[in-house]
This record gives C-alpha cells, structure tokens and sequence, in this order.
C-alpha cells in the first residue's frame, strides 16, 4: 500500500489519536516553505488576494417594504449611465453602465484578449483601459471607449496614443502592489511584446515602483498640467491608487487636479507579483471606500470628482453595495477575464497538467494559460476567439447592470446614483466598522454610542 | 507637499522691501501649497535680556479678533514682565517681555489653554495660518515686513490635518525654525525616540518631529553641520528642508531630491524656493546666478 | 527675391500658455519650419509640450518643468535652464539646453536628441528607451537609471550609482564616475564605439572633444534573469 498523505487515509488503532495539521504550519504553509527552500525565489503568481476577507457579502440592501415603496420592471425606469470627468475636460466620458474594464496589459494579455475586452466592453456601451505596455492598435480598434494608462514604466508610451485616448489614467499603484512596479517575466517577453517596450527577446522585465519625473502630489499636478496641455484641455485624467490611506490619496489626487480617482482594493488582480504583495499589502475594498468618499465630502467634490472603485466586484450586488457606500462607477478586471473564460472547466486535463485545477490556476506569469488569455504563446492564444469572447463579456456586463438595476428598484431608486449608505445593512462587526452602516436589526456600528 | 521660499536681502538699503519682495514668491508657491501657509522674520535682536513669543488665538473664543490689551493687562498684573503686545490680522500677536520663556508659555497656557505659541525667541516672528498664501499674505500684511531674512512655506496637508498649528514653519526651543517640502517616513519612530529626553510634540505633523530632532540635536552642543549630518542618518523619507535663525539661513536635500529646490543669488540677495517661477519677478533674476542645490549637501548663508 | 520671415513670437506674461501650446499643436503645423519665440517663460511649466511637427522654437529664459515634453519632430532650444523632466518622453527632434538642466532631463525619451550645455540634476536620462542624451557639464545621481536604449554622453562628472539597473543603453563619461549602479560596468572602447561617440558629440556640436577621452559603461546584464544570488541588487 501506498503511504497515505492524507488524513482519512490512515489507519488508526483503538489506543491512537488522529494527529492534528497545525492552523498556523498549516500542509499550504509547509509547501511553500519546501517551495522557498528548493528555489531560492519568492513564490510569483497572477490574481489578487485569495485569503478570506471581509467584503460586500458581509453587506445586504434593505429593499422596499411599509416605509418605502419599489419600482416597477420595465415601465419603471432605473437610470444606468455616468459620467466621467467633467471637472477640467472638454470632452468627459458618457458611459451607459457603471461598470467598467479595469486596466491590464498588452503583454500580461494576448491580443485576442485585448480585443475581446474592446468588443465587449463597446456592445454594451462602457471603457476599457490599456495597461503596462502602452496602447495596441487591436485594442483602440474595438474600443469605442479607450483610457490610456499612464504608469512609473512609460512603456510603450507615447504622445500620438495619448491624443488617441478618451482618457489618462495617471497610475500611483494597483491594489495587488500599492508600493510595487510591474512585472513580467521573460517567459511573455514576445517579440511583439519586446518591440513594445523597447526590451531584449526572453528577458526578465524589472519596473520602477515610482514616476520617472515626478514624486509627491505636489508635483503630479504640475505632471497632469503637462498632460492636459499635451492633449488641449480635451481629456480627463483618472489617478488611480492601490487602497492603503484612501483618505488621505483621494484628498491628494483632487488637490492635484485629477477629474476622477480610481481605488484598487487588495483583492484586485495581477497578472504577476510576489505572492507576500498580494496577499500582506494594501486593504480591502470594503474598508477603502468610505474614507474615500469622506475625503470628497470633506472637499465638497463628492460627485464632481468621480470615484470608480475596484478589487473583486463579481455581480450587481457588488455592484450596486459599491455605489451606495458613494462610488460612481466601478471596474473589473479577474471577473471580465473570467468572463473571456479563464480558469474554464473544460481545459480540465491541461491544468491538470500544469499541476492545478480549474478555478485555482494562477501562474499566470508563466504564459502558458491553456484557455489562451494570460499568455503570449500564439497556439494558446489563437484559441482564444475575439468575437466570442467579446459576446460573452457583454453579456456578463448586461448581467451585471440588470442585477444592479433590479436591487436598485426594489430600494426605490430610479437611478442606480440615487443607492445610498442607508440602504444597507450589515451582517457582521467588521464590515460595520469598516463601512458605518449599522449592524443589521440595529441602529450601531463601532465608534458609535448604544445599540 | 509644498512649497518652500527663503530670501536673504545682503544689501542693506534693501531690507526694508523684504516683505515685499517675498509676497509673490509665496504667492507663486500657491497650487503646490493651497491649504495654508506661514512665514518666520528674523528682525534685529531684542536688547537686554528681552524676548518675544508669536501667539495664535485663532483657537480661542473670539480670537478672531482677539482682546490683545486684556491679555498684556493681565500678564503685567501677574508678572513684572513690562510686557508688549503687536497685534495684526485679529487672530496674532507679539508679546514682547522681560522674563523666562517657559514661565510666560506656561502662564500664557493657565491664561487661556486655546491660545498657542508658535514661536520664542529675541529675533524671530512667526506667522501662519489656514487659507491660500495671498489669503495669508493680505491678513498678516506680509509686504510691508521688513529684515535681513525670512523663511516661508505653502502646504498641501498629507498625513496630518489642514490647521493652523499644523502649518510650517515649525520651530523648536528659541529662534530656530524649519519649514519642509517631502513626506518623513519614520514620524512616530522619532517622536518615540526624542520622548525620554522629555521632548514633546504639539501636533502628530511629520515636519515637527524633524524639527524638535535637529533642534535638540543644537541644544546638545552639535554645530548646525554635526545636527544636519545627524538628520541624515536619523530622518528617513524625502525631504528639502530650509531652516532659519537670527544670522543664518541653512538649506539640505535628502540624498535622493526627488522634491525640487533652486537657488538665485545676487550681489543684493539670495533667493530659494521650489520652482523657477516662484523667483522670476526678482529685481535683477536675469543675471543672477541661478542653481540647484546638489542632495545631501549643506548650504548655509549668512544674513 | 524671397522675403525673410521674423520669428512669431509670443509673451508667456500676456498670452496664456494654452494659447500657445495650442498654436503650436494645432496652427503651426500648416508651416513646417515655422520659428517661433517664446519670451517671458519666467518657469511656466510645460512649455512647447506636445508638439507635432518640424517646428523650431525658441524659449528666451528658463523653462519649468516639462518643457518640450513628449516633443514628436520639433527643434527646441531654450536660452536659460530647464526645470525637472525637460524633453521627457521626446519621440523625435531636438532639444537643446543653453544653461542647466533640473532632475529627469529626458526621462524616458525615446528618440531624438537632448543637447544640455551646463550640468544636468539627478537621474538624467532615467528609463531612456532610444533618446541620444549629451550634456555639456556634469550629470546628477541615479542617471541612466533603468535606461533601456539610446545613449547618454557626459562631458563632464557623474553621481552615485550610474546606470543602475541598466538594461541596453549605453553611456559614455569623460570625467570621473562616483560610484556605478547594481548591473553598471566598464565596456571596452574600441574604434566602432568611439566612432559612434564622435557622431554623438558632433550633432551637439562638440567638435573638438575627443573620443578617446572617455570611458564606456554598460549592463552587465546578470539581472536579465532573476537569479537567488543577485537579490542584494534588487
């Protein structure tokens, strides 16, 4: 018989008590320990932070009841659209839904991929955003809605893609690395890939953590001044932040200019960092929000700088939650590439192969994805079919958005805007300190006095 | 984040347009520092063991426009002080004295807790406020201040609250001050650090907690470069910090100046501040000599 | 007889800078060549950023930060010093420096050249991805830092850590070297290399510097692929 490895393969006689895993050495622990031992590297991998964290499920809506009355489907009308960056921009973004494609890269992401998100994202009427790479004309092409990142790197930055962009986002940090650069490794470094960013073939990419030209907010506004004048005054300019002291970055990003600021909670995904990154730096959505929102009433821009939150948004009730704490607009990023259908079932046997199981595979700096989509390689990606795929995220959008809608109407709201704090309730302290909405079947949350 | 200004006027027939000259450059300073803003004069030395505190009721009721008289009354019935008192701007107040510093901040403090010293000293006068520099500027009557050399600072508040006592410049003990454009990475470490030498802090600010460091530093003995050299090794984060007292101004960058600093000086002044345009309206800028101060090193001029 | 065309000039004191950088972006182009004078710059920032076209331009005093910034094709030159970032992310065309340069002078310049007479501040060059760099004077810390293509000539000193984290550019200094960066070293100079430094010197008009004067600097190209033994470079 083969030694058992698992628990309840053991036989145990009657005197024997089963041993125990430790919570702390847990067996995931241990082998990245033997991992870390053997290799001499940090573990790197794709995604955002896996760990349980308190999230928009420890929220509900107080749908309509006696006090308040619902909307009707379908002849009732809930307002979808929003718009973007109209502060300073002479021409701001109109999209139909709130839910936008959060920035990833050319180069973390084939071109199929890249395309696939442009066609989806404009059948439903909302923006994509380049990434760490610059701007791919597939991209451009299919998106009717383009932001243009513009992150510590400047690869494959240039003006002529800025004047093409609807908008720029002025990238300070993402939630999976607030504090960290890009990377890729040499596996993904295609020709293509290589000619983009001005690197040698097969080479392991390093990025700076910081802007070239300019540190501190003081100096981005004279750096988004530079931008505006670059552009004529035309586009607005995103600053977009890993969430660490929402408060105090959202206070900045408005002082230095920016017509809308983008927050990226921990949960927010990468294509590759160091595991200890994602999962030990930055906080989650669910506390970032509120003090961002703070930060703009404190101000008085709460609806004139625009806030889009992201960081594992998965359906309309995230949605709908994360625009009644007081965003505008959200992205998404893990579950639009879920969407194209990464981590899919049926390339069971292939990442059985790479040594996973569909829903866990996450070397995505590897570039070897079977279903085509974190990967350079061109017979993986050109399994990958655009148009399809492009189908599919517009109707992962439509869903979204109708889900949100229906939430909304049973609050009463015939605009999605119109969700505020006090349609929440919340199911555990954590979340109710986090958010200050009050405990459900209670008027308390922590900092506040009696229940 | 800020901005910085510093002028030193060399000619003497010149230091009456000190305040005047130094307007604009804080008004340059503006969209890198909107929040609040300050400015330290260093006038002639008060004589015979005399000094002055600069004192801030904007916390006190009806400090706006504050009862200054009421208050020298009261500290002359209490004390043989022969106390003084220029108000400006309602809200400030130079209390000229005979007497020990910390026994009239400690009256000053029984007299009423809202009131704040901003500075102590025989030289220097320090003003600040919330509300954009030229805000600042019109309520102190900057323009018509007169002097060998001041220091002067926008903010853009970033960890620590937009108040009035958190606006620079700092000061520390008598007639040194410091004003700062950068964020220090270890605040809390050296507050925890300066706490058992019984050194306290008024504010939670980044920029108070360097100052009470080289501060003590000069109090121990250190000459300005030994303190400076010290700060280097204790204070971590970005920093240019320019600094003030009665016959010098001093002016450092961290080893990697990411935040900005240029110099212009003249046979009739020297001029600092963040950026270029914060100095174009100087008489004489054209020909000036015109640089960056390299990181790490210290520049000191004398007034 | 052809009429000799006067420069158009503007004043930065009484014309706003939109209006002129949106002459230069939108009208100008019409007149390839067009001269151009920008006076009373007095350290606005980006002036002349984003052009477009074979303009020449001149800026009569110091410039502020970004100035030429993103410049695609245009020829700059500015009669004074230039602040943080002066023709950063250039595509194409010239640049040409009269005094000194502040931080990140031609960061992330992909082409083109950036000519600066006096010193330049820290981290010239930085993330240079095919710009040619020549500074008159001496250059700051942390220049050629990341510098990915293209080539940064330094007449005079360079800082702490040169060409830190270096991938291809290359980097020549006649001058002394404070310290090199993680990945930054010595390169033979043999007669190609010397040949492509003489070519470099003569388009920013250093006719009579001699190429033999200087060393060359390189990657050492041992952080290509992350390796345990390397991490105290990173």
């Amino acid at each position: 018989m083969n030694a058992p490895t698992v628990l309840h393969e053991l036989e145990l006689g009657a005197t024997q008590t089963p041993p125990r895993f430790s919570a702390t050495f847990d067996p995931g622990t241990m082998a990245e320990i033997r991992r870390a031992a053997a290799t001499g590297i940090y573990d790197i991998r794709g995604g955002g932070t896996k760990r349980k964290l308190p999230h928009f499920d420890d929220l509900l809506f107080l749908g309509a009841s006696v006090s308040r009355y619902p909307l009707e489907g379908y002849r009732e009308k809930c307002g979808t659209d929003v718009v973007l960056g109209a502060r300073f921009a002479k021409k701001p973004i109109h999209l139909k839904t709130p839910i936008t494609i959060a920035g990833m890269s050319f180069g973390a992401l084939s071109a199929q991929a890249k395309e696939a998100l442009g066609r989806g994202a404009t059948i439903v009427g909302t923006s994509t955003t380049t990434g760490d790479g610059g701007m791919t004309p597939e991209e451009r092409g299919q998106s009717q809605t383009l932001v243009y990142q513009y992150l510590p790197s400047r690869y494959g930055m240039n003006p002529d893609d800025l004047r093409k962009a609807d908008a720029i986002e002025v990238v300070i940090g993402q939630g999976a690395k607030p504090g960290g650069g890009g990377m890729l490794l040499g596996q993904k470094i295609s020709p293509r890939v290589a000619k983009m960013r001005c690197l040698p073939e097969g080479i392991d990419q390093r990025s700076a953590c910081r802007h070239p030209d300019w540190t501190g907010p003081d100096d981005l506004e004279i750096k988004i001044l530079e931008l505006r004048e670059i552009t004529d005054w035309e586009k607005p300019i995103y600053v977009k932040v890993g969430a660490t002291r929402p408060y105090y970055d959202v206070a900045l990003a408005v002082k230095a200019g920016a017509d809308v600021v983008v927050l990226d909670g921990m949960q927010g995904g990468t294509a590759a960092t160091q595991e200890v990154f994602i999962e030990h730096v930055g906080i989650p959505i669910l506390a970032a929000i509120r003090p961002a929102v703070k930060a703009l009433q404190d101000l008085g821009m709460h609806r004139k700088v625009q806030l889009i939150v992201s960081g594992g948004i998965r359906n309309g009730a995230d949605v709908a939650k994360a625009l009644a704490l007081g965003a505008d607009a959200v992205a998404i990023g893990t579950a639009a590439l879920v969407a194209l259908g990464d981590n899919d079932p049926r390339y069971a046997a292939e990442y059985h192969k790479l040594g996973t199981v569909p829903g866990a595979y996450d070397d995505w700096h590897e570039g070897k994805d079977p279903a085509g989509i974190t990967t350079q390689d061109p017979a993986l990606s050109s399994r990958l079919d655009p148009v399809q795929a492009g189908r599919r995220l517009a109707n992962y959008l439509s869903v979204m958005t109708m889900e949100a809608q229906i939430i909304a109407r049973a609050c009463g709201k015939s605009h999605l805007h119109n969700l505020e704090p006090e349609d929440l309730a919340a199911l555990t302290v954590d979340a109710a300190a986090m958010t200050q909405v009050p405990l459900a079947g209670t008027s308390w949350y922590p900092g506040q006095g009696g229940y | 984040m800020c901005g910085i200004v510093g002028l030193l006027i060399k000619t003497p027939s010149l230091r009456p347009r000190l305040g005047e000259l130094m307007v604009p450059m804080m008004i340059g300073m503006t969209e890198r520092g909107p929040d609040s803003a300050g400015l330290a004069v260093f006038t002639p030395p008060l004589a015979g063991g005399r000094r002055k505190v600069s004192v801030y009721a904007g916390y006190a009721k009806d400090g706006d426009d504050y009862d200054w008289d009421a208050l020298v009354q009261a500290l002359n019935a209490n004390r043989d002080a022969g106390a003084t008192v220029e108000a400006k701007g309602g809200n400030h107040g130079i209390v000229a004295f005979s007497g020990e510093p910390e026994d009239i901040k400690a009256w000053l403090k029984d007299y009423e807790p809202a009131l704040k010293v901003f500075s102590a000293g025989k030289s220097i006068d320090l003003y600040k406020d919330i509300g954009t520099p030229a805000e600042v500027a019109t309520r102190y009557q900057f323009a018509g201040f007169e002097g060998s050399h001041l220091v002067g600072h926008t903010r853009m508040a970033t960890e620590s609250a937009v108040t009035p006592d958190r606006a620079h410049p700092f000061t520390a003990g008598e007639d040194f001050c410091l004003v700062h454009n950068g964020s220090l990475s270890n605040p809390n470490g050296i507050r925890r650090m300066l706490a058992p030498y019984g050194i306290e802090f008024d504010t939670d600010n980044d920029t108070e907690a360097a100052t009470r460091f080289l501060e003590w530093r000069l109090r121990e003995g250190d000459s300005l470069k030994d303190a400076l050299q010290k700060g280097f090794e204790v204070l971590d984060g970005f920093y240019t910090f320019l600094m003030g007292t009665p016959n010098e101004l001093a002016l450092i960058r961290d080893p990697f100046a990411c935040k900005p600093a240029v110099v212009a000086e003249t046979d009739d002044y020297v001029a600092i501040a963040s950026e270029f345009r914060s100095l174009a309206h100087l008489p004489g800028v054209r020909h000036a000599h015109v640089f960056e101060p390299a990181p790490e090193e210290m520049y000191v001029w004398k007034a | 007889m052809e009429s000799v065309k006067a420069p158009m000039k503007f004043d930065l004191a009484v014309t706003p800078l939109r209006e002129v950088n949106q002459f230069l972006h939108k009208e100008a182009p019409a007149t390839p060549g067009l001269q151009v004078k920008i006076e009373n710059p007095n350290g606005a920032h980006a002036i002349a950023a984003g052009m477009n076209a074979p303009l020449d331009v001149t800026i009569e005093g110091h410039a502020g930060y970004y100035a030429a910034g993103m410049n695609h094709g245009a020829s700059v030159t500015i009669n004074g010093s230039a602040g943080t970032g002066v023709a950063e992310n250039m595509m194409s065309g010239k640049v040409h420096v009269k005094g000194f340069a502040s931080n990140a002078a031609g960061a992330t310049a992909q082409g083109g050249l950036l000519v600066i007479d006096g010193d330049a501040g820290l981290r010239c060059a930085i993330s240079l991805k095919g710009a040619d760099v020549v500074v008159g004077g001496s250059v700051g810390s942390f220049s050629a830092f990341m510098a990915q293509a293209g080539n940064l000539v330094v007449l005079g000193d360079a800082g702490e850590a040169l060409g830190d984290s270096l991938y291809e550019a290359n980097i020549y200094v006649r001058g002394t070297v404070k310290s090199l960066g993680a990945d930054c070293e010595e390169k033979p100079m043999g007669a190609a290399e010397r040949e492509v430094l003489a070519g470099l010197l003569a388009r920013a008009g250093h006719l009579d510097v001699d190429p033999f004067s200087f060393k060359r600097y390189g990657s050492a190209r041992t952080l290509y692929n992350f390796h345990v033994d390397n991490a105290g470079a990173y």
